[in-house]
């Protein structure tokens, strides 16, 4: 038990580090790329400028609430 | 040699170069306080572990994921990678985060080194394990961008030859200096380094979405690759206008006097 706990938390330490919201911007702007895809309204152009954008906007959020004022 | 080949060199050699700075500091302050032979046992221990790792992993991605799953699944990854160093290089920059000291890492690993206390047996299990986790840890990162990149590009061999160059440096300048390589501006390496990973990620990742439709075929960027330089021009200016909307005023009056941060 405490090996897979050790071996699942070097994976998270790996793979997410130490800011979880990166990895759930990146994952959420690839979904909005999926579900415009499985929609079939966009051509790859499109797609791929939309999927851009999305990873953009998703780092910038993530930016943003790092940096917000802290409530006392 | 084509600039493709130059290309793919120059970004393993940095991203190599600095992951070995971190893993020679963490290295060199269990040798120097501990003892060098269980600090040099851990370091060969966490290469072989790396080199097997690195067959395994290599083997898999090549042989069993469809070209458009390997995009997707390398080129989150790198993009995750990628984007965690650019924050890091934002907040920095814009002096809402500690700068990176490889001399405070040092003091405080030869720290935990003299309070760890002695050892009795003939290997210090404290130098051992201290150095093969720092070595394994910043070495499976190398691993991984040298693979993905090396596979995307179908060049291992080129990917491969600007991680060795990393290492021979920074191994050859760490024993002629004796010290940690802390002149280095890693700060700035690692912007530069987040700056290829976010926009490698960010081309890999989109197109392999293409593995979700009919014939799982990629999804095709305009220009090609062509579009991984203008994506690295807009990560960039994106970069610098977070920095400056995000400056601090005590920052840009004090810059130097921003305190350093001894984790990575």
């Amino acid at each position: 038990m405490k090996f897979l706990k050790a071996f699942a938390q070097f994976w998270y330490d790996f793979i997410i580090g130490d800011d979880w919201k990166i990895a759930v911007a990146v994952v959420l702007a690839l979904c909005v790329t999926l579900v415009a895809m499985a929609t079939g309204a966009l051509g790859d152009t499109a797609l791929t400028l939309l999927g851009g954008v999305a990873i953009v906007v998703g780092f910038a959020i993530s930016l943003a609430i790092d940096v917000r004022p802290k409530r006392r | 040699m084509d600039a493709a080949t130059w290309g793919l060199i120059i970004a393993t050699f940095v991203a190599c170069f600095v992951e070995m700075v971190e893993a020679t500091t963490i290295v060199m302050a269990m040798g120097y306080t501990r003892s060098w032979r269980s600090a040099l046992a851990g370091t060969f221990a966490a290469l072989g572990a790396l080199a097997v790792v690195t067959v395994a992993a290599g083997y898999a991605l090549a042989n069993w994921l469809p070209e458009s799953a390997l995009q997707l699944a390398i080129g989150g990854l790198l993009l995750i990678f990628g984007l965690q160093w650019l924050r890091k290089a934002i907040l920095r920059s814009s002096g809402r985060k500690a700068i990176h000291d490889e001399d405070a890492i040092y003091r405080e690993e030869v720290a935990a080194a003299k309070a760890a206390g002695e050892t009795k047996t003939g290997l210090d299990l404290f130098a051992f394990m201290v150095s093969f986790k720092g070595v394994f840890l910043e070495g499976m990162e190398v691993v991984f961008i040298v693979l993905t990149f090396g596979l995307n590009a179908g060049n291992i061999p080129g990917a491969a030859m600007g991680a060795i160059a990393a290492v021979v440096i920074v191994l050859g300048v760490a024993i002629a200096l004796r010290r940690p390589l802390s002149m280095i501006n890693e700060n700035l390496l690692k912007y530069g380094v987040g700056l290829l990973l976010a926009s490698f990620g960010t081309y890999w990742a989109v197109e392999g979405l293409g593995i979700f439709r009919a014939g799982r075929e990629s999804i095709d960027w305009p220009g090609h690759d062509l579009m991984i330089l203008v994506l690295l021009v807009a990560w960039l200016v994106l970069s610098r206008i977070f920095v400056a909307v995000l400056r601090t005023p005590a920052s840009a009056a004090t810059a130097p006097e921003v305190a350093v941060e001894v984790k990575k």
